[in-house]
């Protein structure tokens, strides 16, 4: 409940908030129209935009069907097996690529999968004869499904916990296992989610940069991100790029609405650990298969989190640690997360607010809008993807070469759009419990407008807040994307010091930076879990 | 959340990149070249030395991962680089360089210099040559390729890793290898050859670790290399297939930035690098033959690589005139 002086501050600090959303979008699709005409497309180039526009779809596709393939299953497996030890512990390890930045994974996925890997030595044992590629498109799903299958299995998971314990009672009286189970009841429960599942990974794999630009290796395998940040860095060709970045806005803005027609959003909750018992699974032997699925499943994950962890601490680490490039780079990382948390964390905020005060006068269409278009914001950065929106801010700065605060301005707002959909997430709740709970009381006693603010709200609001602050740093500490555009010696960041070392194949430096990166995004993370409302539903 | 708390805080992070490269002497020279070329074990970090003890001034080397990406990056920067030499373009790129008109006429004397085909110009000074070749491992490989025809028509699961032209000399340089044998069927040749090769990397210098860490058995690189590996490493495992056809010639130049900001220094360097105080660097550390006199033996190895009776080069001016159009069906080609 808010007083009218306060329905007014909080609307306008919601239009405030989207008007500044629609610009930091505006601009840069601005910039990319004004630049368009200048390309012609010779036939080549045509068949070049076709290529990486079906690839880019292909591999989205394929990625998605591969995490679901496995998901419904490994999620199947989890339900069965509620008791199991370790099981707790497996499913945080499930929620662990979720805040791992892409290319500490990708430099993991290589040690594992490379040609000179655990798993290449033991296909080879197997006697294959082929090598595994860790480049290419193999090399990009197999990226795609380390990250998406957890993520899919902790969406579809709650799906089957939350069915009533009488239908397992009633499918072990009736003697109902197998496939007809699987059928009648855990399919039925799982469809939805697994649908809307299946949406989120698509359009996570159909945007995906860091992951292709890494394990791509050539034109073959190239997305329509990773073509314009070359369009931009290896051609310098701006007409090509404004020409990758519409198609590529076309096509999320497709997917999207696809989506949206196809399914409501995902019931998320969270799993309860366990607790629904199963009269109609068997134990003994008959819990092999599940348990074989379940290991092979963290096995998969957690295989090369350790690769990481193994090579980074055999990499001369106090090297590393005394190298000032490192501290450079590390502040700068810390300073752009920071200013990024604080640009997304306000934002967020008036937008909630703005949001909330909107809905409670559902009767007028102008404030309908303001609501809808609220909650739409967070969505915009799927929409635009961040190398679509540095590119428009690239040509702009022409390059942003021998700048410095401009260029780091614009990694900062990318930054912290990237996370405000995250952010929006935590605080929305927060915030609606928090009126709920005070509103009424506060507007009684007079405790309103900057007081109530001070004194009720933000203290109220502040685990959330805190949550949503530290995740978004966490976010933008592991981003490339960004980056990678206007990276250059003089804006050094942690990932950008990464891929250096990678493309300069200083392999132990980079294991040794992944390590310490990989570190310091899992410590964040795990605080912004510990800090309060934030869990694994909460996340995208 | 007291975000004014963080604001002097994250901007306290800014300060120490704020402030700029701190400057022991006088005079500085900062000098644009490619990755491999500053690395440890690259010549960069000798040649620095040796040029600073007779300076008296501060040169810093600026690496991006490949020849052409120079070229972008100036393009990109335009009138703002800070540079006053570009040392690592090669001559396929010189025209395009110089319709940038970034570049000074150098003013120097090139007596000293002299390479194949007799290459000299008034605005780009070559450092060093050498000819393109595919080395191959002969623990992996007892029969390699023995013409480029054989490299695109091989086994397709016998991978190479080779360059991306859009950003790097070697790259661009198979790229114009190809359409000099293959002439308009470069097109078809390149679908054949991408079913083997394995990555695309922006440089030479990622090109040739994962060679070496044994992700593929063939690489792009050049026929000096093997020398690298007979005499730092003493062994004859890694060697450079000899192409019936013949070898891509190329000849890597630098030249002087119109807007240096200290133009006598930047002379001063060009000048150097036609010494044997920068050219005994080049054969055992950039793993090139030198474009000048050297006062050095060259190591036995030297003279046990491939030597091409037959080589490629095309005219600069070619080069940029065709450039953009070869790429795009190199993309095309290889997309397929």
């Amino acid at each position: 409940m808010l007083t009218r002086t306060e329905h007014r501050a909080s609307r306008m600090a919601g239009l405030a908030a989207l008007v500044a959303i629609g610009l930091a979008l505006a601009v840069p699709i601005a910039v990319l129209l004004s630049h368009g005409g200048a390309s012609e497309l010779s036939s080549s180039q045509g068949d070049y935009l076709v290529q990486i526009t079906r690839f880019t779809l292909l591999q989205a596709g394929l990625s998605t069907l591969l995490s679901l393939v496995f998901a419904v299953p490994l999620a199947r497996a989890l339900a069965r097996r509620p008791e199991f030890v370790g099981r707790r512990w497996l499913l945080n390890l499930f929620a662990v690529p979720l805040g791992l930045p892409p290319l500490v994974a990708a430099l993991g996925l290589i040690e594992v999968w490379g040609r000179n890997g655990v798993a290449n030595q033991g296909l080879g044992l197997l006697g294959a004869e082929t090598p595994f590629s860790i480049y290419g498109l193999s090399g990009i799903l197999l990226a795609h499904v380390f990250f998406n299958l957890p993520l899919a299995v902790r969406l579809i998971l709650p799906a089957l916990e939350r069915l009533p314990p009488e239908y397992w009672k009633t499918a072990a009286n009736l003697g109902i296992g197998g496939l007809p189970l699987f059928r009648l009841v855990e399919w039925p429960a799982m469809r939805r989610t697994a649908a809307s599942a299946a949406g989120l990974v698509f359009m996570l794999c159909a945007t995906s940069f860091t992951l292709v630009l890494v394990l791509g290796g050539g034109p073959a395998a190239t997305t329509l991100e990773v073509a314009i940040y070359q369009a931009l860095r290896f051609d310098f060709d701006p007409g090509r790029a404004v020409l990758l970045s519409l198609i590529q806005i076309c096509m999320t803005l497709v997917v999207m609405l696809a989506l949206k027609l196809m399914a409501a959003t995902a019931e998320t909750g969270d799993t309860k650990g366990g607790s629904t018992s199963r009269p109609d699974v068997q134990g003994g032997l008959h819990a092999l298969p599940d348990a074989a699925l379940i290991g092979l499943g963290g096995l998969f994950v957690s295989a090369p989190m350790v690769a990481v962890i193994v090579s980074g601490l055999s990499a001369d680490l106090s090297r590393l640690l005394t190298d000032t490039l490192f501290w450079r780079a590390a502040s700068t990382s810390l300073a752009i997360g920071l200013a990024a948390a604080a640009l997304s964390v306000v934002l967020a905020s008036f937008l909630v607010r703005g949001r909330y005060s909107a809905g409670q006068n559902p009767g007028s269409p102008a404030l309908g809008l303001l609501a809808g278009l609220s909650g739409a914001a967070g969505s915009l950065t799927l929409l635009v993807p961040p190398v679509v929106l540095g590119a428009g801010w690239f040509l702009m700065l022409g390059g942003g070469t021998g700048q410095l605060l401009a260029p780091l301005m614009v990694i900062i707002l990318i930054n912290a759009l990237m996370a405000l959909p995250f952010v929006m997430r935590v605080l929305e709740p927060a915030h609606q419990n928090t009126l709920e709970r005070n509103g009424r009381l506060a507007v009684s006693l007079g405790v309103v407008g900057a007081n109530r603010l001070k004194q009720i709200d933000l203290p109220a609001m502040l685990p959330a807040l805190a949550t949503g602050f530290v995740f978004a740093v966490a976010l933008s500490l592991g981003d490339l994307g960004a980056i990678a555009l206007f990276g250059s010696d003089r804006i050094v960041t942690l990932p950008w010091l990464l891929y250096q070392k990678l493309g300069s194949y200083r392999t132990a430096d980079a294991a040794g930076l992944a390590l310490l990166l990989g570190a310091i995004t899992m410590a964040l993370m795990i605080v912004a879990e510990k800090l309060g409302t934030w869990n694994g539903s909460a996340y995208r | 959340m007291r975000i004014s708390r963080f604001i002097p805080f994250a901007l306290s992070a800014f300060v120490p990149f704020l402030a700029g490269p701190a400057n022991s002497a006088d005079k500085a020279l900062t000098v644009y070249t490619y990755e491999s070329f500053i690395a440890e074990w690259g010549p960069g970090p000798k040649i620095e030395a040796a040029f600073e003890a007779e300076c008296d001034c501060d040169l810093t080397w600026v690496g991006v991962a490949d020849g052409v990406a120079l070229l972008n990056r100036l393009k990109l920067e335009g009138d703002k680089a800070e540079a006053g030499v570009v040392l690592g373009l090669d001559t396929n790129l010189v025209a395009e360089a110089k319709a940038t008109g970034l570049f000074e006429v150098h003013g120097l004397d090139t007596k000293p210099v002299s390479v194949p085909g007799g290459y000299s110009d008034d605005t780009f000074i070559p450092y060093d040559y050498g000819h393109f070749a595919v080395i191959y491992d002969t623990e992996t490989i007892a029969n390699p390729p023995a013409s480029l025809k054989d490299l695109v028509e091989g086994d397709p699961d016998q991978k190479i890793v080779i360059q991306d032209p859009r950003t790097s000399t070697p790259g661009l340089g198979l790229l114009l290898w190809v359409k000099s044998v293959y002439g308009d069927d470069a097109a078809q040749a390149w679908e054949k050859l991408s079913k083997r090769v394995l990555t695309v990397t922006p440089g030479w210098s990622e090109a040739y670790g994962l060679f070496t860490s044994g992700e593929a058995p063939m690489v792009l690189s050049y026929t000096t290399s093997p020398a690298y590996h007979m005499v730092a490493e003493e062994t004859n495992r890694y060697q450079a297939a000899e192409f019936s056809e013949g070898h891509y010639l190329q000849i890597e130049v630098a030249g002087l930035l119109a807007n240096a900001p200290d133009k006598d220094l930047a002379r001063e360097f060009l000048g150097f690098m036609m010494t044997p105080g920068f050219q005994n660097e080049i054969p055992t550390n950039n793993w090139m033959l030198p474009a000048a006199a050297i006062t050095m033996e060259l190591p036995e190895a030297f003279g046990m690589l491939v030597a091409p009776e037959k080589t490629f080069l095309y005219a600069p001016e070619d080069v940029a005139e065709n450039r953009a159009a070869w790429i795009d069906e190199w993309l095309g080609a290889m997309s397929r």
